[in-house]
């Protein structure tokens, strides 16, 4: 920086303070306005004093450009050196892979499966919702994952046990715009195991229940489904969180005012009659769609009667007779657009988000993208944890105009707190730099306060090692000031979201809004892990209770495998791994979807007298 | 610059029209005296004012008896002048431009109220109006209209009743012409009207021989006789559509020699008060469909000086013959082969295509009218018109019709949902470079209950190739999306080798067919442009922010676009085109355009700039690997009940219809056409040529309908069995009026199973 230049104190100053002396004298304006501000009883001083007194070294305009300018953070990345080469090439490799793994999901079932459903003039499920959703909008999918490597089954020729594919737990769910409402999707893929529910498919349906019913948010069911998938009925019919709470869902959101939209498309038998007939408003495809407690079969195994599906529970029975449905579509295009309807109905509040973004048209934004590339966030990505992670260069390419108002910079400096804002949203980013210490922990639990005070949401960018141990960190109150952070994150009534861009291990995982917490949304980078502490720790603490040799070489390569992020997301611990350049639109997204859906208190306020029915 | 000029000429004091509270002004509204022609001018040559021609009476107010185009184009003058102008309109015109356009409009009731000679004359009396303009078409050329005009002593701007009556007449007008030296066409004009003794004529003149009404025009009642045994029957229909058209005494047939080769060469000539005659050159308007002109240009192309001077000088001698005053036009024949001219008819009004004549002369064809209506001399003399057509190169008019060339020239109507001229086009000024005089702006309505012409383009160059190419400019930047037009005609017009070379008759459009009305393959970027435009016009696209791309690791979600490609021929078997496109960046896509019969092409890295959507349509800016282009799409869900997307690129227009979803038809909507033939534009069934249980294959005429005075046949588009007939004769219809009901194909089928 160069010094600053120095003025003599000389003739030349004192002539251009008597310069702006006469020319104030002569303008008029200044003089009423003097005399207001001295108090009456001294004298009122002469212009050209005034001015020379009051002379400054700093300007007293401040420009609004001045705060933004000084909150605008400096990027400093060497993208040629390590570790970013490092980061880059392991990223990249994992990246693809994510990207082969999901695309391959995102088919469905088998090919003949699909060729099967297709030869049946049904649409797939994903087609469906593209057919659902408005153009142009970008759907957010929720764990498209899910069920990795979960199940294995014995073959029925060879009597080895073999992993089953169960492509994203066998429903697609997620967040999309339909007819300029934000609405949770969920959608059964009949293609994979006929769309029948595994135990990871009800905790993928309650979850997008789940996101619906934290963000206030109409759901519209693509009913679709075998029902539960009966070898593992122990591990979906009976808790609390299996399939009946899907229905017991269904009623509370409703009741709450969360509209509730089913288009049955396939078989909706037994406990899945529910789904359609829990729902405000259902739409069925003709000869395809079918409602009904016991299937024919079944029906006639009971009581002797012969019956047609069809004639059991298909659309037209249903939408002429029972009145279990209220539409009746000749195909799954013509339910689609019913559906569409059915929301354009909804009389929904909107939100326009377009507003905050200036004139809503995307040329004219009201927002700044970062100043710095989103495609580098691969490299700076640590593909070894123990690496440290600038995490400022993180916020740099997520918020508006790289813009940071940083709080509390010098205090409790492992754990970065500020304001920002995200597709003209404001946040309140918490990201770790480092293990949590007290001081980090009181700091974030202060600012975590501010926001809630605010109303900001905020966002928890994770890189945690876990809260520092040590009998200093003891006695400064670890343990109290960790509980503090906890608390502040447990109570806090803003929408959190939280990205893990790096580790996610022990209590560090609960001060930073891990799963427990009730963050709105979680998402993970490809080359976060999850564990109760490192691999290696781990195996070392194992060792030191007794456990040595080849059983801990292999409990730590079970941990290394376990905290892997796509081991996380198959078990739905996450919302889905996302590519770290998307950072900044999975948040955009998720902010709209927190702040699109109905005010609770805003339900409407009919109370009926009882009906006799 | 030169308007200004026009506007000192008129100021200078031995041109000014003064005002002379004279006789001829007394008795009328105070106030409406304010310029009268002076008599004294030193202009006026060797002849002196006749005693018997009208003294000079000054127009101050003017009643413009017509509609559309020339309403306005009338007004634009009488205005500059000063002139009070009163328009009329009736009820179908109601909120037409030419309703605004004038401070006192005058409503007429129903649709043929511009044919209410008394009440148009009684009107302008009332009011006090000093003259009245016909314009052309209507009362234009109805020598007693005109005579009742004088008498209620209102000035009629053009030639006196007698002058009309005796062209009016065309047996009486050819004998007049003979008498005048004047050639003739070979014919027989007289009274004897029987078929026999027509056909006796016919077979002395030698076949073939043209038939035509006496009171004819436009082609209506005009037939060709090409061999002895077809007479009969020839003269029937001509008779017939004479008579609905001109009413009484439209039987009256003259039979002459058909001319193989004819070029339509016609001369516009003036006549004052005074004697005076000169020929504004010739306008050659060879180029026609159903015996209508199209285009029409000045300079005739290929014409010799003799003929030309010839022709001028015919003319002069023509309207002389008749006593004519004011604006009138005088037609030849011009045989290509032998190059020898005869007078056909003369017309004695303002014509439609007046404004080519006066952009090559530079002069502003109904001052002069006005001019000459009250009594001043011509303001021209010939050689001073001749040095300034010297100067002013060549002009081109392109009429711009409601119509399908593709059918026929069938005339469409209705609303004009997009519509937009080249741009830095002037309306009714004779020095404008490109002017249009229309009648309509957007949002209009082409009525079916007049004359589907929408505008007419006239374009200036310095010769005749820089003209075409003007024109061909002009037209492709004219975009009309609405009822069909002939603007995508009149391009391949402009670029047929034999229209360049000048090389025109009045068959052209017959003889070069084959070229004309050459399918054209629709480009793959239309479909794409069409796509993208569509798929950023959606609701979604507006969200901005942190839509619009693909998310995460999944693939971008493709939407799929089907197309049908809508023949200008209105039928119904247009190329269907599917566009698959995905997004895959901001403003990044891909396109799959599959066609039928064709290796599915695969269109990537389009960059798609989101333009800002203009009032009407908008605009698509997307970069192709090897180029740039920029289309204007509309879409109109409106008017068809059809999801209609037209699409401007390169000049080029293309009409798409999305295809709808597959539940549309098995929703029972809009299933009528599969069974059934309806009205294709607004009409009256003239007949049912089938009865109900008839068994009828494709192309059997089911029904003819008439629409703008003109007769259609309507034919079946399948084999099937006659159901029902909707309408019987005399019935008015809409258009898309089912006309006729076939039996469902797998009927038999049915009962043969259900018994």
């Amino acid at each position: 920086m160069p010094p600053p230049r120095v003025i003599p104190r000389s003739v030349p100053l004192r002539a251009s303070c008597r310069t702006a002396a006469r020319r104030r004298l002569h303008s008029n304006t200044l003089l009423p306005v003097v005399s207001r501000i001295l108090p009456s009883s001294s004298p009122s001083p002469t212009p050209s004093q005034l001015w020379c007194i009051t002379r400054r070294s700093v300007s007293s305009f401040s420009h609004p450009t001045h705060a933004s300018a000084a909150s605008v953070l400096r990027s400093n990345i060497d993208t040629a050196a390590e570790p970013y080469t490092t980061n880059l090439a392991a990223n990249t490799s994992s990246v693809s892979r994510l990207r082969s793994l999901t695309s391959r999901y995102s088919l469905g079932g088998s090919q003949k499966a699909r060729e099967k459903h297709v030869s049946r003039a049904k649409m797939l499920p994903r087609d469906r919702i593209a057919a659902l959703l408005d153009p142009g909008s970008t759907f957010l999918e929720l764990s498209p994952l899910a069920g990795s490597g979960l199940y294995s089954e014995v073959d029925g020729k060879s009597g080895e046990e073999k992993e089953v594919e169960i492509a994203g737990g066998g429903i697609i769910t997620g967040i999309g715009v339909v007819e300029g409402v934000r609405c949770v999707v969920v959608a059964n893929d009949s293609t994979v195991k006929g769309g029948t529910y595994y135990p990871v498919t009800v905790k993928k349906h309650l979850r997008a229940q789940e996101v619906a019913e934290v963000n206030g948010l109409p759901c519209i069911y693509l009913v679709d489904s075998g029902g539960a998938n009966l070898p593992h009925q122990a591990s979906v019919f009976p808790d609390r969180d299996h399939f009946g709470r899907i229905f017991y869902n269904q009623a509370r959101m409703s009741g709450k005012g969360i509209p509730q939209i089913a288009v049955v498309m396939g078989p909706c038998t037994a406990g899945g009659a529910y789904v359609p007939a829990m729902s405000d408003e259902t739409i069925i495809v003709k000869e395809q769609g079918h409602i009904f407690l016991a299937g024919p079969p079944l029906v006639k195994a009971a009581t002797g009667e012969e019956v047609s599906a069809e004639d059991l529970g298909g659309g037209d029975m249903h939408t002429t007779v029972s009145g279990v449905a209220d539409h009746l579509a000749v195909d799954d295009a013509h339910a689609l657009v019913l559906a569409r309807r059915a929301v354009a109905g909804l009389n929904w509040p909107m939100k326009d988000f377009a507003a905050s973004n200036g004139s809503g048209s995307k040329d004219a934004k009201g927002y700044e993208e970062p100043l710095y590339p989103a495609e580098e966030l691969i490299g700076l990505a640590p593909s070894n944890l123990r690496l440290p992670l600038p995490i400022h260069e993180v916020i740099a390419r997520i918020v508006d105009g790289s813009r940071f108002s940083e709080f509390k910079a010098g205090y409790g400096t492992t754990l970065i707190t500020g304001f920002a804002s995200i597709y003209s949203q404001p946040v309140g980013i918490i990201a770790n730099n480092g293990v949590l210490l007290s001081s980090s922990a009181l700091k974030g639990a202060h600012f975590i306060q501010l926001c809630v005070q605010r109303s900001i949401p905020l966002v928890f960018l994770q890189n945690i090692s876990g809260f520092m141990v040590g009998s200093q960190a003891e006695r400064e109150g670890i343990a109290k000031n960790g509980a503090k952070l906890v608390t502040a994150v447990a109570c806090a009534e803003v929408p959190k979201f939280t990205v893990v861009v790096g580790g996610s291990y022990g209590a560090g995982n609960y001060g930073m809004c891990g799963r427990a917490y009730g963050p709105r949304f979680l998402w993970m980078w490809p080359n976060a892990r999850i564990a109760v502490m490192g691999a290696e720790q781990l195996a070392s603490v194992m060792g030191s209770v007794g456990k040595k040799g080849k059983d801990t070489e292999e409990l730590k390569e079970r941990m290394e495998r376990e905290s892997e992020a796509v081991f996380s997301s198959a078990r739905l611990w996450d919302d889905g791994i996302i590519p770290p350049q998307d950072t900044r639109r999975y948040l955009g997204l998720g902010l709209q979807a927190a702040m699109g859906g109905r005010d609770p208190g805003s339900g409407n306020k009919t109370r009926f007298g009882v009906f006799r029915m | 610059m030169k308007t200004a000029k026009r506007h000192m000429r008129l100021q200078q004091p031995s041109r000014r029209l003064a005002i002379l509270p004279t006789a001829a002004t007394a008795g009328l509204a105070p106030g409406t005296a304010r310029f009268s022609a002076s008599p004294a001018t030193p202009n006026a040559t060797s002849v002196p004012p006749a005693a018997t021609a009208t003294a000079a009476k000054p127009i101050t107010s003017l009643l413009i008896a017509n509609r559309g185009e020339i309403a306005l184009r009338i007004n634009h003058t009488a205005r500059r002048l000063g002139i009070e102008t009163t328009t009329l309109f009736t009820d179908p015109d109601r909120n037409s431009q030419h309703a605004h356009c004038s401070p006192n409009a005058i409503p007429l009731g129903a649709a043929a109220g511009y044919l209410d000679g008394p009440r148009i004359i009684s009107l302008a009396a009332e009011r006090g109006i000093r003259a009245l303009h016909p314009g052309y078409g209507f009362l234009s050329e109805n020598a007693s209209f005109a005579d009742k005009v004088k008498d209620a002593g209102i000035a009629f701007v053009g030639p006196p009743g007698g002058a009309m009556l005796a062209m009016g007449d065309k047996a009486r007008s050819k004998v007049l012409m003979e008498e005048a030296g004047v050639p003739c066409v070979p014919g027989y004009h007289g009274s004897e009207q029987s078929a026999g003794a027509l056909k006796e004529k016919a077979g002395e003149i030698g076949y073939p021989v043209l038939l035509k009404s006496v009171r004819g025009g436009g082609g209506k009642g005009m037939r060709i006789v090409e061999t002895e045994e077809e007479f009969e029957g020839q003269l029937e229909s001509a008779r017939m559509e004479a008579q609905a058209s001109f009413g009484e005494g439209g039987e009256v047939m003259l039979v002459e020699r058909y001319i193989g080769r004819p070029r339509h060469v016609e001369v516009q000539v003036f006549a004052d008060t005074h004697g005076n005659v000169v020929a504004l050159g010739e306008r050659d308007c060879s180029v026609q469909r159903r015996h209508q002109k199209i285009l029409e240009e000045s300079p005739a192309p290929n014409l010799s000086e003799e003929v030309r001077q010839g022709l001028w000088s015919k003319a002069r001698d023509a309207a002389k013959a008749v006593g004519y005053v004011g604006a009138g036009t005088v037609e030849f024949i011009l045989d290509v082969d032998s190059g020898r001219f005869f007078f056909m008819e003369m017309n004695t009004r303002l014509q439609v295509e007046h404004p080519v004549t006066e952009a090559v002369c530079g002069e502003d064809l109904v001052e002069w009218q006005l001019r000459i209506a009250s009594g001043e001399k011509l303001p021209k003399t010939q050689e001073e018109i001749e040095k300034r057509m010297k100067e002013r190169g060549w002009a081109i008019e392109a009429r711009i019709y409601a119509e399908s060339p593709e059918r026929g020239f069938l005339p469409d109507s209705g609303k004009l949902v997009h519509l937009k001229t080249p741009p830095g086009a002037q309306t009714a000024d004779p020095d404008a470079e490109v002017r249009i005089d229309a009648g309509f702006v957007e949002g209009d309505t082409v009525t079916e209950a007049y004359d589907g012409m929408i505008a007419k383009l006239i374009v200036r160059g310095r010769d005749r190739e820089e003209a075409i190419r003007k024109t061909e400019q002009a037209l492709k930047s004219y975009e009309v999306v609405g009822p069909s037009t002939n603007i995508e005609f009149l391009k391949k017009l402009c670029n047929s080798p034999s229209f360049v070379e000048g090389d025109v008759e009045t068959g052209f459009i017959d003889k070069h067919r084959k070229q004309l009305f050459a399918d054209e393959m629709v480009k793959d970027e239309v479909f794409i442009q069409a796509s993208l435009g569509l798929l950023e016009a959606s609701p979604g696209q507006q969200l901005g922010g942190p839509h619009g791309e693909p998310l995460g690791f999944a693939a971008p979600t493709s939407r799929k676009f089907e197309y049908r490609v809508l023949p200008p021929d209105g039928t119904a078997d247009g190329e269907i085109v599917n566009v698959v496109v995905e997004q895959d960046g901001p403003a990044l896509y891909r396109a799959l355009v599959i066609r039928t019969g064709q290796k599915e092409k695969l269109y990537e890295n389009l960059v798609s700039e989101a333009m800002k959507p203009e009032e009407k349509g908008r605009k698509v800016m997307t970069f192709f690997p090897t180029s740039r282009l920029e289309a204007k799409l509309v879409r109109d869900t409106t008017a068809t009940g059809q999801d209609r997307v037209t699409v401007f690129q390169l000049g080029g227009k293309t009409e798409l219809a999305l295809l709808p979803p597959s539940w549309v038809a098995k929703t029972g909507a809009a299933k009528m056409d599969e069974v059934g033939v309806t009205a294709p534009m607004p009409c009256k069934v003239l007949r049912n040529e089938v009865e109900e249980g008839q068994k009828v294959t494709k192309g059997t005429p089911l029904v003819v309908i008439e629409s703008m005075k003109m007769e259609t046949v309507i034919r079946s588009p399948q084999d099937g069995i006659v159901r029902k007939l909707a309408h019987k004769e005399g019935d008015i219809c809409k258009a898309g009026t089912v006309l006729v009901l076939f039996e469902e194909e797998t009927s038999d089928n049915n009962q043969a199973t259900r018994i």
